[in-house]
């Protein structure tokens, strides 16, 4: 993408029907770090990809808790992400003071969408610059979202976000058709799997990815540095001849061999709490 | 020419009396469960107490419609100090902002007589008392509702905690064991309800401690 005359402000239309501004808050949300969700009948799992600036610095959080019932991921500007958080919390708090109940889903991204819409058709405001995995949980069953700095939403199986998120989708694509009906360890590892992926040449480790469940009877939480570290150990992500990682369902190799590579190098980031 | 009155009040008094007695390492909250307006009863198995954080919880008595007004909007505030603070609300913390809450609405207040009751952030026990505006009070134990006035002087009897002028400073929890603090509230109620037209039928105590929460329930009389 290069620049030229209409692409100033988010309201000036270009010839071809676009509007330039829009579609550049979408680039930054494809240059971050990766986010990806899946679900199945019963479950949604969110895995995130953390960068940190630095090794001395902590890496910022990507993942949010919405409500007990909802839950969500960034991958764009996190600033944004982080107030866009707080509408939802605050959406969802005043849904069920009036109505004593949880706030639906649907309802929530919707009204996600057009407050990101807003920004779209006013000349003193920009898009957000994020994009937004919802997975909650309500009456009709388990559901993820992505909501798009465009205003846009769609319903998915399963979505990969931010840098070399294709290659995220391209292990989706192939495996999407199972998720419906698999469990929620199943899932989880897809979902690492997926998140490893997008790792390209680095090691998958505890350090570098958060993931987070809700699903029925468990409320929306992120889960400790230890359960993923088992689960990664698990299925020997990374093995030292190369080959590529067993996939959840797939007979189970034996675990004696192939120290994992993995676990050589884990340990928190300095500063992660 | 006398001055004309409003005929009609948006308050009712649902009657009924709330407790609360800390001690070293726990805290009895009780209420009963009447709920009546007048010489009537609407119900015998209305809770006065709810649980606003992990070891805080409240019990009030009063205009039952603003109690549960303020128990939402309490609930409502602690989900979102959580997701701000990423932890629970300390019960001194919960106390403040029951106080600020009470205090918002000085001018149409709640008509809630409140007793807060809990784990302080040593663990000790601790109990809030509190006016329907908001002036609170750290204390070791206090009553609060229709039957208070025959409660609270029978605590001061069995509890009276120093002073909190009275220096140093000592402290006013009771001595007294757990079960032997639910025996009292146990006494203190059966005699409130043989006098007290709104108190009775059933008495829920709840008490704190570092395991966690736990109810009982006892009868009283239901006339």
């Amino acid at each position: 993408m290069f620049r030229n005359q209409y692409d100033t402000d988010v309201t000036t239309w270009s010839p071809a029907g676009r509007l330039f501004q829009v579609e550049y808050a979408m680039e930054a949300v494809k240059q971050s770090s990766a986010a990806i969700g899946l679900r199945s009948k019963t479950h949604v799992v969110l895995a995130c990809v953390n960068k940190a600036s630095s090794e001395l610095s902590s890496h910022q959080k990507k993942i949010f808790k919405v409500d007990d019932h909802i839950g969500v991921a960034i991958a764009g500007l996190t600033a944004d992400g982080h107030v866009l958080s707080r509408y939802m919390r605050n959406e969802c708090i005043n849904y069920n003071f009036t109505y004593e109940s949880p706030l639906p889903v649907g309802r929530l991204v919707v009204q996600l969408a057009d407050k990101a819409q807003v920004c779209t058709q006013r000349s003193w405001k920009r898009s957000y610059g994020v994009g937004v995995l919802v997975a909650g949980l309500d009456e009709s069953g388990a559901h993820l979202y992505y909501n798009c700095p465009s205003g846009n939403y769609f319903e998915y199986q399963a979505f990969a976000i931010g840098s070399r998120w294709q290659a995220a989708m391209t292990y989706l694509e192939r495996r999407f058709e199972n998720f419906m009906d698999s469990s929620r360890e199943d899932l989880i590892k897809d979902a690492l799997i997926s998140v490893r992926e997008t790792l390209q040449e680095e090691k998958l480790q505890i350090s570098v990815c958060t993931v987070a469940v809700v699903g029925v009877g468990e409320p929306f939480h992120i889960l400790d540095q230890e359960t993923v570290r088992k689960l990664i150990d698990t299925f020997e992500i990374v093995r030292e001849d190369g080959s590529p990682a067993p996939e959840p369902g797939d007979a189970a190799p034996d675990l004696g061999e192939a120290a994992p590579a993995a676990a050589a190098e884990e340990g928190a980031a300095p500063m992660d709490i | 020419m006398t001055k004309q009155q409003a005929n009609w009040s948006p308050y009712d008094n649902n009657g009924g009396s709330c407790v609360a007695i800390a001690g070293a390492d726990y805290c009895v909250i009780a209420a009963d469960t009447r709920m009546s307006t007048g010489y009537n009863i609407l119900t015998r198995e209305c809770s006065k107490i709810t649980k606003l954080a992990d070891k805080c919880m409240m019990a009030s008595s009063g205009f039952q419609a603003d109690v549960k007004a303020l128990q939402k909007l309490l609930a409502a505030r602690h989900l979102i100090y959580q997701h701000q603070h990423n932890k629970q609300m300390s019960c001194p913390a919960m106390a403040q902002l029951l106080s600020n809450t009470l205090y918002y609405k000085r001018f149409f207040p709640y008509y809630s007589f409140n007793v807060l009751g809990g784990l302080d952030s040593e663990g000790k026990g601790c109990v809030y008392t509190y006016d329907a505006v908001g002036s609170y009070e750290r204390v070791g134990y206090s009553s609060q509702g229709s039957g208070s006035t025959l409660i609270m002087p029978f605590l001061d009897n069995q509890l009276k905690s120093p002073s909190p002028l009275l220096l140093p400073a000592q402290d006013a929890v009771t001595p007294l064991s757990e079960s032997e603090a639910v025996d009292l509230v146990k006494t203190v109620f059966a005699s409130a309800t043989e006098r007290d037209i709104y108190t009775g039928d059933k008495l829920e105590i709840v008490v704190v401690n570092a395991e966690g929460i736990r109810s009982e329930y006892m009868d009283l009389r239901k006339d």
